[in-house]
């Protein structure tokens, strides 16, 4: 092996400079490192000749090995930064992806509009400080009519177009029984609403044989047909999140009196009149009245100490009415595509 | 009801057009449905004419050419090919220029080499009724030439009325005027109606046996009435526009009274009558034939009108036949009489016959109004059939006719049910307004309402009275105010939101499905279950209540699988309905459907069908949601509607509550489905049953895992060896996973390798090695003692 001459490092470096600056991948690049520097690198044998010289150039020539080493460790490294550099945007390239193509997973899938509705009339009645009650779907003969003041014969029967199990048990055609279990089961005040499926021997364009309602009872020492009024605006103005107007329209309900029908603004034309509200500006939502005497006396309530309302709501039409589905019977098919659209 | 605006102006005209005075009708609870013009504009070119020639059409045996006298000094010549035409005869022309309803322009035209000059109308050509049979005959009263429309006073509306059954007041001209004069001030011109005087002395007697229900019947009988006589075009049209046809004079009046007083009414031909009449009930297996031809059977204590041997009438709802008139009868009786609103209700409706007088008297007839109305029926009777009335019939029982009580009425009672001070005076006015007899009392009134106001019969009734009057709208609002403040759920309870909004998650649909379903497929998937059926399906597939959600579930799949809908994930929550010792039991259940790939279709994942253990995977998410699904376990089970090998029952402790499986394939393939599908089917209540959280103090000291492949017969089950390990290795294991089943290579026949990883770790320490493998050793050793368990 060479002596460390000047000569012979400014061969090396050389050697090697052109060998770093040549390189293009980091494997070779490291290859070069150990071939120059490693322990038997090239440069370090350099030093490992030093003693065969003589001592005076000894320290000259160790010095200059060692500069030689620096200078070439410095190179490598710029070098393998530079190739580093090259090497991430190779793969960042290569690892580029279109982002548009969709997400994997599962979708999710959607509550039922009349369940949604539900929810929302069951929420709003709740801030008003309403519990919720239930009651049984297979009724008896005495909740659904009798304690309501529907007396076997009474043409309100002839409205109400029953489904009959036997006799004695039916499918209530309403959720107003559940106001008469409820004010059986405890004492006065009351504050309930009522939801839950009814079910009516009638089937067309506009009835299923089966829909949703909700009712309301509030009674106390002091509640009012303004109350009614009151609690029905605020519900409706919630419910459609709009400033709807209401009137309400003396009817007839065996078991209120006074009893009323409400009508709101239409939501379609504003009250201009189109023909979802046949030209009257006006809808038919509500059902309401003051609890009738009579009822009460069936639940042993003090008819003269006690005042209280009653409201019932269809809440497929509030479904409809709300999200513009035109079809009562859709609610009941189950059409994927229809569901689907109520996420 | 329809209600004729001129008629009913005759009797209260308040200052309102038709519009405003049907808002005013419809904010005072008598709704209108509809307002509609009672003729077409016929214009002036449609007059009155009369025939005053007639010959036979040379050309055509059908056709006659006429001479009309249309007012001017030449007739005109018309041809006529209606089989009533003839001389005399006076009808509706439409003059050259005229236009019909139905858009035919009237010209000059020829028939078969004859010129017309106009044409002759039926009614239904003018678009009044639809009978085209032939030319309409005029009364021979009418003037030639004047325009139809005044004639017949068509320039009226028809206002539909839909009434409350509360309000048989107002099924009547008079009982509409009666509400249109209280709610506009407007005044009342009730026609002053002679009573007739009797002509003749002719009598039958009449005998209440059936008191009760009818304490009066009023009978008259008019002898010698003209039979050729024909009912006036003034209340012929009357009918026509509240929505009846005429039939004949005695009819037409009888139903004139109705509508005008409200006084249903029945004419008989006394030729037919075997001696007087008896109003009794019905005894078993009696029969009528009534006036539609159809026999009923009648029922035990449904209400007669007989004649000395048969029935002749169902009372208050249709006549009988052979006892009516006809074409022949020259001696009439006419019956006005009251019937108790119950006696008539339910009869009417289980006969399937509702009549306009059994609309009337099944929600009460004013019974203050017979002999009015039988004076108002004889009279018009007398102007157009003639005859000679006699005396009126009375059979009565005051104890049984309806006593009009006194009511008080308190001042504070209105504002404490309505919740504002209507001020004294005005209450005051708005009783009298409505023809209640008043008087005051120092804290209110006693009020005798008037007879026809059925519905009013305490002071709850008065004071809707004075709300309606007042006006709904006229009450302010209360701001909403509760006293009450609305129960808070126990926070341990899972709300049904959070279960229905977890598997929404999880890409279920909710659906909502009848309760009542097919039996046939009700009972393919239940066979054994005890069900509820309806008596009056309204469809042959849903004919029982459900026992279980998956019947509904099912046909909601088929209709979206029939709609190309392939990837099918449903669920509901409802109640299912079982009969137990006869009490019918609601259970409220959680159930769902998949069916398809378990993912949607996308790029880059193969698809793959759903399994059992993607369903099962769903159920212990929801069951997650209850904090202890470590209570919950899966037991091996058979059901009739699943897949004998893949079934499992879900219990909470000792509890069963619920069942998952793949549908039969037997099923599967009969509802013409094609690919398998897995249902579950969970009651509500115990996935509602949650725990507070309570913590644990969480070990700060590493955790060692072991794995084991445990080789075991096929027949033991992942859960019995997953429980054993929790049993054997106590506290000390921290987490248990399965994480791979394997058979095949390796493994004998009839064994699986069950692979299990053990999360070892102590609260208190490190555990060591030795520890470690000595409870890893206790597992081994009675995993091979208990089910015979190799490791791998």
């Amino acid at each position: 092996m060479e002596t460390p001459t000047p000569e012979v490092l400014e061969k090396l470096e050389h050697e090697a400079l052109s060998s770093i600056n040549a390189v293009t991948d980091l494997t070779a690049l490291e290859s070069l490192r150990v071939r120059y520097l490693g322990k038997k690198g090239l440069l370090t044998q350099q030093l490992k000749q030093l003693g065969k010289l003589p001592p005076d150039q000894r320290r000259e020539a160790g010095q200059k090995v060692n500069q030689s080493k620096t200078t070439l460790q410095e190179l490598i490294t710029q070098r393998r930064d530079e190739l580093e550099k090259i090497a991430l945007s190779v793969a960042l390239l290569r690892d580029s992806i279109d982002v548009t193509l969709p997400g994997r997973g599962s979708a999710s899938g959607g509550i039922h509009p009349v369940t949604r509705t539900l929810e929302r009339i069951e929420q709003i009645f709740s801030r008003l400080g309403f519990d919720i009650a239930e009651g049984p779907e297979i009724e008896d003969d005495f909740h659904n009519f009798e304690a309501l003041n529907i007396p076997e014969d009474h043409p309100a029967r002839a409205m109400h177009d029953t489904f009959y199990i036997n006799s004695q048990a039916l499918l209530r055609t309403h959720t107003s029984p559940v106001q008469i279990r409820h004010m059986q089961a405890g004492e006065p005040p009351y504050r309930v609403i009522a939801p839950g499926r009814v079910y009516r021997c009638d089937s067309d364009v506009t009835h299923t044989p089966m829909f949703h309602q909700v009712e309301g009872l509030a009674v106390d020492e002091d509640v009012t047909f303004a109350d009614l009024k009151g609690v029905l605006r605020y519900f409706v103005r919630e419910f459609f999140e709009e400033d709807l107007e209401l009137r309400f329209r003396p009817s007839y309900f065996p078991f209120t009196e006074p009893s009323a029908e409400v009508d709101m603004t239409c939501v379609f034309c504003h009250g201009k009149g189109c023909r979802i509200c046949q030209k009257t500006g006006w809808l038919e939502v509500l059902g309401c009245g003051m609890v009738h005497p009579e009822v009460f006396r069936h639940c042993d309530v003090n008819a003269d100490r006690y005042t209280g309302y009653a409201f019932g709501m269809g809440v497929e039409r509030f479904t409809m009415l709300r999200y513009g589905v035109d079809d009562l019977r859709l609610f009941f098919e189950n059409d994927l595509s229809m569901l689907r659209q109520f996420r | 009801m329809l209600i004729s605006e001129k008629w009913l102006r005759q009797w209260s005209s308040p200052k309102l057009d038709t519009e405003e005075l049907s808002e005013i009708l419809t904010m005072a609870g008598l709704e209108v449905a509809g307002i509609s013009d009672a003729a077409p504009r016929l214009g002036s070119k449609l007059v009155v004419g009369e025939v005053i020639e007639c010959e036979r059409h040379p050309h055509s045996s059908k056709l006659q050419i006429c001479r009309v006298n249309v007012g001017r000094k030449r007739p005109l010549k018309v041809i006529c090919g209606a089989p009533n035409v003839s001389i005399g005869v006076k009808t509706a022309v439409a003059l050259i220029g005229a236009r019909l309803p139905n858009g035919i322009k009237i010209e000059k035209t020829r028939i078969r080499d004859m010129v017309s000059s106009g044409m002759l109308c039926s009614s239904a050509e003018l678009g009044l009724d639809d009978d085209s049979a032939g030319i309409m005959e005029l009364d021979k009263s009418a003037v030639a030439g004047v325009a139809l429309t005044d004639y017949l006073e068509l320039d009226d509306r028809v206002i539909e009325l839909d009434l409350t059954p509360n309000r048989g007041d107002c099924l009547s001209i008079a009982g509409v005027a009666r509400e249109v004069s209280a709610l506009t001030g407007a005044g009342l011109k009730t026609p002053k109606f002679k009573t007739v005087k009797e002509e003749s002395k002719q009598r039958i007697p009449i005998r209440l046996e059936a008191r009760k229900d009818c304490p009066l019947y009023i009978g008259r009988i008019i002898e010698d009435i003209d039979p050729g006589a024909k009912t006036p075009d003034w209340i012929k049209e009357r009918l026509r526009r509240s929505g009846l046809r005429p039939i004949s004079p005695v009819v037409d009046v009888t139903n004139y009274v109705m509508l005008e007083l409200g006084q249903p009414m029945h004419a008989f031909d006394l030729d037919n009558l075997q001696g007087g009449i008896v109003v009794r009930h019905a005894t078993k297996g009696e029969k009528l034939r009534l006036l539609d031809g159809s026999e009923i059977d009648l029922t035990e204590g449904s209400l007669l009108i007989c004649d000395q041997e048969r029935p002749i009438a169902l009372a208050g709802i249709m006549g009988g036949e052979g006892s009516g008139i006809s074409e022949t009868t020259t001696t009439l009786l006419l019956e006005s009489a009251w019937f108790r609103p119950g006696a008539i209700a339910g009869r009417a409706r289980y006969y399937g016959m509702q009549t306009d007088a059994s609309h009337r008297f099944e929600r009460g007839v004013d019974p203050a109004l017979q002999a009015r109305a039988i004076h108002r029926a004889t009279s018009l009777m007398l102007s157009i059939v003639g005859g000679r009335p006699g005396p009126l019939l009375e059979g009565q029982d005051k104890r049984y006719l309806p006593k009009r009580d006194r009511i008080t009425l308190r001042y504070n009672r209105v504002e404490q049910v309505i919740g504002i001070k209507i001020p004294e005076k005005k209450v005051d006015l708005l009783l009298r307004r409505l023809e209640m007899h008043v008087r005051r009392l120092r804290r209110g009134w006693d009020v005798i309402p008037p007879s026809w106001r059925f519905d009013i019969s305490g002071e709850h009734d008065l004071v809707e009275e004075v709300a309606r009057l007042y006006g709904y709208n006229e009450v302010p609002d209360a701001s909403p105010r509760a006293k009450m403040v609305a129960k808070m759920a126990p926070e341990k309870r899972v709300n049904e939101r959070l279960i229905r909004q977890t598997i929404i998650n999880l890409g279920y649909h909710e659906a909502i499905t009848y309760s009542f379903v097919d039996d046939k497929l009700q009972k393919l998937l239940q066979p054994e279950a005890e069900v509820v059926k309806l008596a009056n399906p309204i469809a042959s597939g849903m004919s029982v209540m459900r026992v279980s959600l998956w019947s509904g579930l099912l046909q909601a799949m088929m209709t979206n699988y029939n709609r190309q809908h392939r990837r099918i994930r449903l669920f509901e929550i409802g109640h299912t309905f079982t009969k137990v010792r006869n009490k019918y039991k609601e259970v409220r259940h959680f159930s769902a459907l998949i069916t398809g790939d378990l993912t949607p279709e996308q790029w880059g994942s193969t698809p793959k069908g759903v399994d059992f253990f993607d369903l099962k995977g769903d159920v212990e998410h929801l069951l997650g949601l209850t904090g202890r699904v470590d209570q919950f376990s899966f037991l091996p089970a058979k059901d009739p509607a699943l897949h004998p090998g893949q079934c499992a029952e879900l219990y909470r402790g000792k509890e069963k509550v619920g069942i998952l499986g793949q549908l039969h394939p037997d099923l599967t393939k009969r509802i013409g489905v094609d690919q398998p599908v897995f249902l579950f089917e969970l009651k509500l209540d115990p996935l509602q049953r949650g725990v507070l959280p309570k913590y644990h103090t969480v070990s700060r000291f590493p955790a060692t895992r072991r794995d084991l492949a445990l080789v075991v017969n096929e027949e033991v089950s992942a859960s019995r060896v997953v429980e054993e390990i929790r049993r054997v290795a106590g506290q000390t294991l921290s987490q248990l996973q399965l994480f791979d089943v394997y058979r095949g290579e390796g493994i004998e026949k009839y064994e699986k390798s069950i692979a299990v990883g053990l999360t070892l770790r102590s609260g208190s320490r490190t555990l060591d090695d030795s520890e470690v493998d000595a409870i890893v050793a206790s597992v081994v050793k009675r995993l091979a003692s208990e089910f015979g368990a190799k490791l791998r």
